[in-house]
């Protein structure tokens, strides 16, 4: 019996962020239009595995994910015991960009989902041109701050384990229970620190209401789609953003804040006509 | 729905061992009737109604009953389905000392989430 390998290829990439040598983990399969997709704050790459698998989407596009530094198969830089991890929209904007260029991808789509989906709207801001298109998952402009971030790291509390749990209600209640494990064991392994660290972009440095109103949705090609159960980014937050910037918005059913890995057959139903019109074909 | 809470926990052996290193009493508030809720290494040794005299417990928290009501809901609705939902949009608070609430907290979410077992809608 052949092996039952899935059609992704993993490889590490070095290059230099914000002056520091990296090495950074990615993940790869199809062909056509880049998609470079980004993972939520504490998670890591694994929540694309329904995308990368499924051969509707890999027959038009070449998905890209990889693993931010300091998460999943992304060990932080040199000198990391050294410093505390906090992630700013200058360095995820410049991450992204720089491995857009290192691989060279031409007029990618971005897909980004919670941080990533915030970051898309500072790419739609400052950086439209260099994306074909921009997708948003569960994207808010803002989040205020409604628990104490300061319980997802310390000694007494197990990191991994309070992290899941503060996520856990994101989840939809509808969502199959291996892909809702799977999603929370994302975050019951992420590194000590990470997940605080990754909101700090999303809670207070990548704060983006005052810039809203200057995004043209439109000549973007901004895309947003959020869970009706997501309390977090809200479905308010995101038809504002829509209304405000003429970016196209689906609220989408049985769904919560990890669509693409709480649920993956049934995002990718609400996937596929935004990436059909991407590349022209709907 | 609070009074199945012993039952729906004692009887999932699973649930039981994720909350072994829990021993607390915390406050549960619907409405007005507040409940004792105590813990022993993972089993709800009781449930207790107020009113009550000098109330000792770790945390307590509170919702009003309607969203208690929503909140064990077999599919609850979104902006039910979970106490940070709540938190978020103002309607449960919570206050005490959370240390034992934060480090078990998927277990606590379980036990409060338990009667959704038996809700038939």
């Amino acid at each position: 019996m052949s092996p039952r390998f899935e059609p992704i290829t993993g490889r590490y990439l070095n290059f230099d962020l914000l002056g520091r040598p990296h090495r950074l983990y990615i993940e790869e399969a199809g062909q056509g239009i880049p998609l470079l997709c980004l993972h939520t704050a504490g998670s890591d790459g694994r929540q694309y595995r329904g995308l990368l698998n499924d051969k509707r989407i890999t027959d038009n596009y070449r998905v890209i994910v990889f693993d931010m530094p300091w998460h999943g198969k992304s060990s932080p830089p040199e000198g990391y015991q050294n410093e505390e991890y906090k992630l700013t929209s200058r360095g995820y904007i410049q991450m992204i960009l720089e491995i857009a260029d290192a691989l060279e991808l031409d007029k990618p789509v971005v897909m980004g989902c919670s941080i990533g989906g915030r970051i898309a709207l500072y790419l739609a801001h400052q950086h439209a041109k260099r994306f074909r298109a921009i997708i948003g998952l569960e994207s808010a402009a803002h989040v205020a701050p409604y628990y104490d971030v300061e319980w997802l790291h310390r000694p007494d509390v197990h990191g991994g384990e309070v992290s899941a749990g503060v996520v856990s209600g994101l989840v939809a209640p509808t969502a199959p229970d291996n892909h809702r494990w799977e999603t929370l064991w994302h975050y019951l392994q992420s590194g000590p620190g990470i997940f605080k660290g990754d909101l700090h972009f999303y809670k207070v440095d990548g704060d983006i209401r005052g810039k809203i109103d200057e995004i043209d949705g439109r000549a973007s090609n901004l895309y947003l789609l959020t869970g009706e159960y997501d309390y977090s980014c809200t479905t308010e937050g995101t038809l504002d953003i829509a209304k405000r910037t003429g970016a196209q918005a689906t609220i989408m059913k049985g769904l919560g804040h990890f669509p693409m890995s709480e649920d993956p057959p049934k995002f990718i139903g609400y996937l596929l006509p935004v990436l059909e019109k991407i590349r022209g074909a709907a | 729905m609070i009074e199945r809470i012993p039952d729906l926990v004692n009887s999932d052996a699973n649930l039981v061992r994720r909350g072994r290193f829990l021993s607390t009493t915390f406050m549960l508030e619907i409405g007005d009737q507040g409940y004792l809720v105590k813990i022993i290494e993972g089993r709800i040794a009781g449930v207790t109604p107020g009113p009550f005299v000098t109330p000792n417990y770790s945390f307590a928290l509170r919702a009003p009953r309607d969203e208690w009501e929503m909140f064990w809901k077999k599919v609850p609705a979104p902006g039910h389905n979970d106490i940070f939902a709540l938190f978020k949009r103002g309607k449960l608070t919570i206050e005490g000392d959370l240390h034992p609430f934060m480090a078990n907290l998927l277990y606590i979410k379980d036990v409060l989430a338990a009667p959704r077992r038996e809700a038939v809608q």
